[in-house]
């Protein structure tokens, strides 16, 4: 991980509220964070903590109504995302920052081929004629690793198998060599082979062209095997954040070492029961007063009733959003 | 494809031979004597003379055989003899209208044009109308635009077109006297003066029938739009940085236009079937008014013709709308 580079992406304070008829929902909650060049951010949460909201919120994939982005700043390579016009933003998305979806077998439009939807992005934002994007699409599907490009480009997305139709999802995003890579848990729908070549093409085409990548997931074994930092979320805010070794070794707040408490190991002694973390994560009505996983912690003190903590530098790239301290099994004292 | 189309339009055929039976079983079982409006005073032997010069007295089977050489024979041997001139259907009896004594398929030819121009001309109305209303109203969806189409179309396919027409010819032709309550036939279009007529005459029978098609359709295309706009592949569309416009128009309406397409195909026999009420209306004689004129006159031969051409439109309409699927969905392959 290159220390200490200017970020590619820094996000500050962002706060994205969706209105319903019940009222409103806090689905984010003044997040921040950056992402250097080249760095893979792994970002875990359970559903429903906001990791794709935060990530959509940014390029403004949410649908809005009823989404709104109520406040924050989100500069790519010093430009403000949030500030911009839908027509400057919309030339930001697809050329500068790449997404990739959960569900290959919908994330294609069925009745277009592949090719047809490989070189819309080369023709929209770098001005290419049909044949240059036709050619920079071939090289394109080769570089995800389908053989036969030039005669596959015109096939249909129903002609492909899904881990294959991933890879053109890849390939799409990676159209227009972007500064960005958002992954939005892009293998949770494959089986596990299929995941497992997902990720080592991602691994590999991040050190060939060298973008920063915004991982999402669940799957925290994933993270550890392709992530150098980790951002643990939780109702909408960022609970913890570290390098993905030290995150592993040295968990801080009771989140997450709950989250790797549920991991079952196929090592050591054989274990009765899956450990869950009990109870729900809240659906916010307002933003947070208090923490937000006081609920279901078990070590809440008397203080996480009173306010929301907030992010303290542990040093070493570690931060945290919790008033307990694992090494006294008391209240920290910053 | 074409093999595809092949063996359908072979297993067509049975399908039709059946149809045709059932017709002709269904008016032979019908009430009602083609002698009927032959006047009292004409005596009883006379009347079983004409009976006999019709073919009445033969039996149903011969009757029915007859009738399908003549559709499937006679009918189109005439056809290439008036278009080339030859004669090989020379002396061969074709189908006579029992009311009016001339041939059948002639009197339908005549009658064409008016349905087609009417029927057919408010049907493509009704489509163009309905695919961008449609289209507005899903991308807009609970807007005044989408309120206002939702009511509109709601009056469209609730209020029959018996009651919207006579409304009309009550307001435009009776009150304000803008157009002619009475499609006339007879008019022949040669002249500036002459079109403006015919355009005049057609305005209100053609916006009646294309405000109850463009309702139907509209509603269909809204659906439509909406089940595809909040699919995973708008959403890729977007993040790949196109325009709104292409995103809907292009990615969004093709997959849209997939159902309604077929709808739209599987809607024209209706056509002419659908606007029977409304030429009554208007008086526009067209193929609805004959069909009604010989029912009414227990014209069998006539009846029985043209309940047998609307059967042949569906079931190539039917088939029109299958292969249109598989061209627009490149999913479905038939071979």
């Amino acid at each position: 991980m290159p220390d200490g580079a200017m970020p590619v992406l820094d996000v500050r304070n962002l706060r994205t509220v969706f209105r319903t008829r019940s009222g409103e929902v806090h689905a984010v909650n003044d997040v921040s964070f950056d992402l250097r060049p080249g760095e893979l951010l792994g970002v875990v949460g359970e559903s429903g903590s906001g990791k794709s909201v935060t990530m959509m919120s940014l390029i403004g994939l949410l649908p809005s109504p009823p989404a709104e982005v109520r406040s924050g700043q989100a500069l790519l390579d010093g430009r403000d995302l949030l500030g911009m016009t839908p027509e400057e933003l919309r030339k930001v998305r697809g050329a500068r920052v790449g997404f990739i979806f959960q569900d290959p077998m919908t994330s294609l439009n069925p009745v277009f081929t592949v090719g047809f939807q490989l070189t819309e992005p080369l023709r929209t934002h770098m001005g290419m004629t049909r044949p240059e994007a036709r050619r920079r699409a071939a090289e394109l599907l080769e570089l995800v690793g389908i053989s036969d490009a030039e005669r596959r480009l015109d096939d249909y997305p129903h002609q492909f198998s899904g881990g294959m139709r991933q890879r053109v999802m890849i390939a799409m995003a990676l159209a227009c060599d972007p500064e960005v890579l958002i992954a939005d848990e892009p293998t949770t729908a494959l089986d596990v082979t299929i995941q497992a070549q997902i990720l080592e093409l991602v691994k590999e085409l991040r050190h060939k062209l060298g973008m920063a990548i915004v991982w999402i997931t669940h799957d925290l074994g994933v993270i550890a095997g392709i992530a150098d930092r980790v951002m643990v979320m939780y109702a909408g805010q960022v609970v913890e954040q570290a390098p993905v070794k030290e995150l592993f070794t040295n968990p801080q707040h009771p989140y997450t070492r709950a989250l790797l408490q549920t991991v079952p190991s196929v090592r050591g002694r054989r274990v009765e029961k899956l450990r869950v973390i009990r109870g729900q994560p809240p659906v916010l009505g307002a933003p947070p007063a208090a923490c937000p996983f006081r609920p279901r912690c078990d070590h809440a003190l008397a203080r996480c009733a009173r306010e929301n903590p907030q992010r303290i530098a542990l040093g070493s790239g570690h931060d945290v959003a919790c008033f307990w301290d694992p090494a006294t099994g008391e209240e920290r004292h910053a | 494809m074409l093999n595809y189309t092949i063996r359908r339009l072979l297993l067509a055929i049975p399908t039709l031979l059946f149809i045709a039976l059932v017709i002709f079983l269904l008016l032979e079982l019908a009430p009602g004597d083609p002698m009927a409006n032959v006047p009292l005073t004409v005596p009883p032997e006379v009347k079983e003379k004409m009976r006999i010069a019709l073919g009445l007295d033969q039996p149903t089977h011969v009757r029915f055989l007859r009738w399908l050489q003549q559709f499937f024979w006679v009918e189109p041997l005439h056809m290439l003899d008036t278009l080339f001139g030859t004669s090989w259907a020379e002396g061969q009896q074709r189908i006579i209208s029992w009311q009016s004594r001339s041939p059948v398929m002639d009197i339908v030819w005549q009658r064409m044009p008016q349905t087609l121009w009417v029927v057919g001309l408010s049907y493509v109305l009704g489509a163009l109308i309905a695919v961008p209303v449609g289209v507005i109203s899903a991308y807009r969806q609970y807007s005044f635009i989408d309120q206002l189409g939702t009511f509109i179309s709601m009056i469209g396919f609730s209020v029959p077109t018996f009651f919207t027409g006579v409304l009309m010819i009550v307001i435009f032709s009776v009150h304000l006297g803008w157009f002619p309550s009475i499609y006339d036939t007879t008019l022949v279009v040669n002249d500036w003066e002459s079109f403006t007529k015919q355009i005049r005459q057609m305005i209100m029978p053609v916006s009646v029938l294309a405000l109850y098609n463009a309702a139907q359709i509209s509603r269909f295309m809204r659906a439509s739009m909406l089940d595809n706009l909040n699919q995973d592949y708008v959403r890729t569309a977007r993040a790949k940085g196109l325009r709104e416009k292409t995103v809907v128009l292009v990615h969004v309406l093709r997959n849209s236009m997939i159902p309604v397409v077929t709808v739209i195909a599987l809607g024209v026999p209706q056509v002419f079937g659908g606007a029977i009420i409304t030429e009554q209306v208007f008086k526009v004689n067209g193929l609805g008014q004959l069909l009604i004129t010989a029912i009414q006159a227990n014209d069998l031969p006539m009846v029985q013709t043209l309940t047998f051409i609307f059967a042949i439109l569906i079931v190539v309409f039917n088939l029109i709308a299958d292969l249109l699927y598989g061209v627009l969905d490149p999913r479905i392959r038939y071979d």
